[in-house]
């Protein structure tokens, strides 16, 4: 792709901050989310879930629910299609379909408390609440395993009977908890440690957290007298929501149409489909559209949380602080079926530094716990808060400054990941150095109690399949469709990056997100790859209008098309011109209607890197943590609205700090999760945080014509070992479990005082 | 001719060899020479036919959605990686 000549270009859309297109319907509440859907009949519809953490179903009896009064259809796992172990592809991913159905509805076993066993639609939501006491479930309880390690022991009580550890591909030979064994090394990493000057190896866990969006998962379903299904849902991809449905009901995918509603937070967990399926089948046997609302608890107790996980670092470095050796340990939660996040954990441990004799071995195991979903930066922030600790200990250890550290073994263009593959063009080092010539930085922090922490993170951000159309309006305006759920502001993001490519105003293009019938294939919003793939597609679509706005200019002016040149929206050939909006009053005489369309599929990452400053204070009595200052400072490659780019380096910076002081999933020791609310689980609230500074980075990314990088998951990576980092200075307390709640944090600190 | 990279867990198959060099326009036709090579390896990229669920290909830097069709120019260099999806 031709970059040079953009990379120097002075745009007149991209990096300006206009109003958001669905700014009006947001701020007024006219946006339709899924909750507000309905259509007329629609009758609703309830989940059973298990009361155990693990155990053998050994009968369903519905019959009493289906008579009971104002209940229109009952279903099990019996009413969907049996699937033996069919792997589909899903774009981002593949899927085992037998164990996604086996989650939406639970075959055979229950794995973990919340899992859903049965579900009735009713006229409304308490009858079908009644009904579902009616159901009579014959549990024979087994003994759960909630902790990965305990998971992992040979003694363990086994989830899948058949399930046997894939070592990248090869197959273990007896069952086991453990799904999967990755394993990476490269150079002498036995030797390189033995003549490391520093050799520092330190042991973290972390506890399971949520996505904690503040939209619970809604669906609505209609399967039609003739067959067709359509399903309007809060989702992160239409596409992947409707194949995944056609594949658990075994039904072509023209057969469906899902219909992406206004979604209220995603952050990877609205992936995989729940209630769809389960909402369709119900619909097939009633005959009426069939509504379902998940309640927090369900949320929390049924839908994906981010892995928990133990991870063991070990670092090795000349006295003068270069890293010669590296060795991570990594097991993650994959919960109840097998496919978590580890892989990119173990992609992302060494992620950030140069060290030439590497070994990283990661763990997926099964255990008792909702099946595991992406998470921002899935498996990413693990594994940073383990390695960033390491780091900014060496760098104490040595008497060397954490950023003087890390500019020293920073990636680099042409870094060798211990996975494998080569760095292109990336900006880590100038998040480093932009931290080092900060405000915040400089600026001394007084006061007792008091720390300074920094850290920094990782993430790939993804490329993947996009589509778009865009039609010219004879009032020189652009309607843009695409498929691309909005969570982040991408409507606006991706319109820019059209109009700055036909030269007109963001305001004069009108973005559309399509159903599954209205526009072509994308893959999820997700991977932090909107603002970079589907803003790709959009630059394309503007070539294509381009060329043929060309055209018609070339014949109002009887030339040669090639002779015609558009400069920032002005149509032009020897003397004569005509702006985008003018031409755009012609396109009747001279043609009819200007349709552009781009289908892409970008390879590759766009490697986004972040670098987080955070102070302070801990009350030596109570142990709270206060976060006083914070900046987050990333390589975005180019932002293209500044805002929303400030605002997802603000939200992954927040996640991050909830995920570090006080999100946790508790369970009792028969692992059922005793705090699914938002009053026990304990997300940072705007009293909590101050406001998150923000300094963006722009380093190009020649993969992308503006030069943009994904932005959204990065912000997440660094933020609690940064925080463990300043709590360590603060409190003279080093932090190895997350989260670093006040009981937790007291505790390490009464223990080191005695 | 491209250099493959052979994942540590596979050189089992391979006595060892971390790296080769093969020829090859396509991914199909690297696993092919790999499978020569090295028998059973192929068992190991591929599942019925296709690239195996969990596992992708980095083809340059870049993880390649092309699966066997993937093109592989003379001097590509190629890894074999976990899948990864985002948030």
């Amino acid at each position: 792709m031709a970059s040079s000549s953009f990379e120097k270009k002075k745009y007149k859309v991209i990096g300006t901050r206009p109003v958001r297109h669905d700014g009006a319907d947001k701020v007024t509440g006219r946006a339709i989310y899924g909750s507000d859907f309905r259509l007329t009949g629609t009758v609703h519809g309830k989940i059973l879930r298990s009361p155990h953490a693990h155990a053998r179903i050994k009968s369903i009896d519905t019959s009493a629910a289906e008579k009971h009064p104002g209940v229109l259809a009952v279903v099990t796992s019996g009413d969907f299609p049996n699937l033996k172990n069919k792997i589909a592809n899903l774009g981002e991913g593949s899927v085992n379909l037998a164990h996604l159905g086996a989650n939406v509805l639970a075959h055979g076993k229950v794995l973990y408390k919340g899992h859903a066993v049965a579900a009735v639609a009713a006229v409304n939501p308490h009858v079908a609440e009644e009904a579902l006491k009616l159901i009579q479930v014959q549990y024979e309880p087994l003994k759960p395993v909630v902790w990965v390690l305990d998971a992992m022991r040979d003694d363990a009580p086994l989830l899948h009977d058949d399930l046997r550890t894939s070592s990248m591909g090869k197959k273990g030979d007896k069952p086991s908890n453990i799904s999967a064994h990755i394993h990476f090394e490269t150079g002498k990493v036995d030797e390189a440690f033995a003549k490391a000057d520093v050799v520092i190896e330190r042991e973290f866990k972390t506890a399971s957290v949520h996505q904690g969006y503040i939209e619970p998962h809604v669906a609505t379903a209609l399967w039609n007298e003739d067959g067709h299904l359509t399903i309007w849902t809060s989702t992160q991809g239409a596409f992947t929501a409707r194949q995944q449905t056609a594949e658990l009901l075994q039904i072509p995918v023209s057969q469906v149409t899902v219909v992406p509603c206004e979604i209220g937070g995603g952050f990877g967990g609205k992936i995989a489909v729940y209630l769809e399926p389960v909402a369709a089948v119900l619909s097939r046997k009633c005959g009426r559209p069939v509504k379902m609302v998940m309640n927090r608890d369900e949320v929390f107790e049924g839908t994906g949380p981010t892995p928990g996980s133990f991870v063991r670092v070990k670092l090795g470095a000349t006295r003068s602080g270069q890293l010669v050796a590296g060795e991570a340990w990594l097991a993650y939660d994959a919960g109840a079926f097998p496919g978590g996040m580890i892989g990119p954990g173990c992609m992302c441990v060494f992620s950030c530094y140069e060290i030439p004799n590497a070994r990283v071995d990661g763990y997926d195991v099964v255990n008792n716990k909702p099946k595991t979903q992406a998470y921002r930066a899935p498996g990413a922030t693990q594994a940073a808060f383990a390695c960033e600790s390491v780091i900014d200990e060496l760098a104490e250890k040595l008497g060397i400054d954490p950023i003087e550290l890390r500019l020293k073994n920073a990636a680099k263009e042409g870094t060798r990941r211990v996975d494998g593959p080569v760095y292109p063009r990336i900006g880590f080092i100038e998040t480093l150095q932009a931290a080092q010539a900060s405000e915040h930085w400089k600026s001394p922090l007084v006061g007792p109690h008091r720390g300074r922490g920094i850290a920094s993170g990782y993430w790939f951000n993804i490329g993947l399949k996009s589509s778009a159309s865009a039609s010219v309006n004879p009032d020189g305006t652009v309607s843009l469709v695409e498929g691309s759920t909005d969570i982040g502001g991408t409507r606006t993001s991706v319109a820019m990056q059209l109009a700055e490519t036909l030269g007109i105003r963001a305001e004069d293009v009108r973005p559309q997100v399509a159903d599954t019938d209205g526009v072509g294939y994308t893959d999820v919003t997700g991977g932090s790859r909107v603002t970079f793939a589907t803003g790709l597609a959009a630059y394309e679509v503007g070539l294509d209008i381009q060329r043929q706005m060309a055209q018609r200019a070339a014949l109002l002016w009887e030339c040669d098309p090639a002779k015609v040149a558009c400069t920032d929206g002005v149509y032009k050939t020897n003397g004569k011109s005509i702006a985008f909006a003018e031409l755009a009053g012609k396109l009747g005489e001279t043609g009819g209607p200007v349709v552009g369309r781009a289908a892409v599929d970008p390879q590759g990452s766009s490697n986004g890197f972040g670098t987080h400053i955070v102070d302070v204070e801990v009350d030596p009595d109570t142990a709270k943590v206060t976060i006083l200052r914070y900046t987050a400072i990333q390589d975005v490659g180019k932002a293209i609205h500044p805002s929303y780019v400030e605002g997802q380096m603000q939200g992954g910076a927040v996640q991050g700090i909830g995920w570090a002081l006080n999100e946790e999933y508790v369970f009792d020791e028969q692992g059922r999760m005793q705090n699914p609310n938002y009053l026990d689980y304990r997300m940072p609230t705007a009293l909590d945080v101050p406001m998150i500074d923000t300094i963006i980075v722009e380093v190009f990314n020649p993969a992308h014509p503006y030069g943009v990088r994904g932005v959204g998951e990065t912000p997440i990576v660094a933020p609690p070992a940064a925080i463990a980092n300043a709590i360590y200075r603060a409190s003279g307390t080093r932090m190895r479990e997350l989260p670093m709640s006040p009981p937790r944090l007291w505790a390490a600190m009464t223990e080191k005082k005695s | 001719m491209a250099k493959v990279y052979i994942p540590a867990q596979w050189r089992d198959l391979t006595g060892g060899t971390a790296d080769v060099q093969l020829d090859g326009h396509s991914l199909k036709q690297i696993v092919a020479g790999l499978e020569a090579r090295f028998p059973g390896i192929a068992a190991r990229v591929c599942d019925d036919g296709r690239i195996a669920a969990g596992l992708a290909v980095s083809i340059d830097g870049a993880i390649s959605s092309r699966g066997l069709l993937a093109p592989v120019e003379p001097h590509s260099e190629i890894h074999f990686l976990p899948a990864i999806g985002g948030g």
